[in-house]
């Protein structure tokens, strides 16, 4: 990879710090008007989700991390690993638990997500913002009761727990914001 | 982006810029101080390690390439010394490489030139002019000057002339500044920019004006250098809510201390490995004929707007920042 100098800071640039992959989240020139510069950086280590200050001599420079973001579709899991495949070159890569995170919640066998690789190999996955999953148990619902706005568990076909109004039955497809764990509404099949 | 066409300043920013403009140039025609204007395209560059310019590319007919005025002071100077009398320019000044909240790479400086006047005569005049011009936007609150030692004795109870490196160090530790990349051979200046920059300065001029006076003579830049215990740079900065927004001299007036400044600066660079800069030799020969007895500032006009209209970024100041040019 690139060594890329203070100048060539931006956001979102990915870049090795400590070892780990970096996305710098926000970079800032610090000058006097007669003397040393400084650059100074946020960065979001990818592996860890911390964010670390830096500060940087101008002319100093950073190797460039190797990190991509691909749209893949989601396979399987064993106990181990999750599988993803690249829809056109049907390459496929496994995902430890700290890559997926909590989206494994929302991860539906065939779906497509953001898979984000570090030298080929995956260290975060993100479900689109809206997911369409089955009900697979909650308690019958009441006849009629649309209006009082009472909420109730229910169980999704991944395995997530969200709170649902009291009409939703189960068997029934509902939208989730994933960012928020919140029911949507009903899909209408 | 479908709409980067667009300016990055409102239009309110523009009529503001306007007012400013028009404001200053009523001062100093009320004070009998004459507008100039010098080339922006320059054949001699500065040789200062930290002050990147621009150049031009050579023509296809073997034409020279110039340099991008870094600041209008060499020529400024040239015209104090054929006896111009006091003098002032707008103009738009270049560094490559400076670009973030504070920073563009192409900038608007308001400079000008007393002679007769030192340093303290200057901050006077700077105080005054800023008021008058903060006059519309807000109030400027109160002025106080501080020297160099004092700020770093009230901020961070070190004596910058005393402090050797390793106990800057250890102040910057202690301060939290944090890991700091490209230090391990940083000679003290670098360490003493540090502090001022990251610790200091963001306390500096919250309350109104802070001039900040008589700095290290190894940052005397242009100015003279006042003999005494330690010797001091008869230079001063201005700093309205933590922003650097001045920067003035008790000028230099020798031609061979200058030279020499020069010859250091470019050892300087050989030494960083920077590329060699053309010394202004037209400069050394005007010093030789005689800079009359004088003092000078420049005042970075984009941040003045800014601080005075409660922007946070330079952009919001310019019709066009650099991403958009």
């Amino acid at each position: 990879m690139a060594n890329y100098a203070t100048n060539e800071f931006k956001n979102g640039l990915k870049v090795m710090v400590d070892n780990d992959p970096c996305s710098m989240i926000d970079v800032d020139m610090v000058k006097p008007g007669k003397g040393q510069a400084f650059t100074r950086v946020k960065l979001r280590n990818l592996i860890s989700g911390r964010v670390v200050e830096r500060t940087y001599k101008s002319g100093e420079s950073l190797p460039g991390a190797d990190v991509m973001d691909a749209d893949m579709q989601y396979l399987y899991n064993d106990s181990e690993f999750w599988y993803f495949m690249h829809p056109e070159t049907f390459e496929q890569v496994a995902a430890d638990a700290a890559a997926v995170g909590d989206q494994h919640k929302w991860l539906k066998e065939q779906d497509m997500c953001e898979v984000t690789t570090w030298n080929e190999r995956p260290i975060a996955v993100a479900t689109p913002n809206f997911v369409e999953l089955r009900i697979t148990e909650t308690d019958p619902g009441l006849k009629g009761d649309t209006a009082q706005g009472g909420i109730k568990p229910a169980t999704l076909e991944t395995g997530a727990v969200v709170r649902v109004p009291l009409f939703i039955e189960t068997d029934e497809m509902i939208k989730v914001d994933t960012r928020t764990g919140e029911y949507v509404g009903r899909v209408k099949s | 982006m479908t709409d980067d066409w667009r300016p990055t300043a409102t239009m309110e920013a523009l009529r503001q810029r306007a007012e400013l403009l028009a404001c200053l140039r009523r001062y100093f025609a009320g004070q009998g101080v004459l507008e100039v204007e010098t080339p922006l395209l320059s054949a001699a560059g500065i040789p200062d390690p930290h002050i990147p310019a621009f150049t031009t590319m050579p023509g296809p007919d073997g034409e020279a390439s110039y340099y991008l005025n870094t600041s209008p002071e060499f020529a400024m100077k040239r015209l104090l010394a054929a006896g111009s009398g006091p003098i002032f320019q707008v103009c738009k000044a270049f560094r490559r490489g400076e670009q973030g909240k504070y920073h563009n790479p192409e900038f608007t400086l308001l400079e000008w030139y007393r002679p007769g006047f030192d340093h303290w005569q200057l901050m006077d005049e700077v105080d005054v002019l800023v008021r008058q011009l903060a006059g519309g936007f807000r109030s400027p609150g109160r002025s106080e000057r501080i020297s160099y030692r004092t700020c770093f004795q009230q901020y961070l109870e070190i004596d910058p002339f005393r402090a050797d490196v390793s106990m800057l160090k250890s102040c910057a530790r202690t301060q939290g500044v944090g890991e700091v990349a490209g230090l391990s051979n940083a000679d003290k200046d670098t360490w003493l920019d540090l502090l001022m920059s990251h610790c200091i300065q963001p306390h500096l001029g919250k309350e109104g004006l802070t001039f900040v006076y008589d700095y290290p003579a190894s940052q005397a830049a242009l100015a003279r250098i006042r003999p005494g215990e330690p010797p001091v740079a008869e230079r001063f900065e201005l700093f309205i809510d933590g922003i650097e927004l001045a920067n003035g001299f008790h000028e230099l007036q020798d031609a061979r201390e200058q030279y020499a400044r020069f010859e250091a600066d470019l050892a300087r660079r050989r030494a960083e490995k920077l590329e060699p800069v053309v010394l202004d030799e037209r400069l050394i020969k005007a010093l030789e004929a005689g800079l009359p007895a004088c003092a000078g500032v420049a005042l970075g006009l984009d941040r003045l707007q800014l601080v005075f209209t409660g922007r946070s970024h330079i952009r919001d100041t310019l019709a066009f920042s650099c991403e958009r040019s």
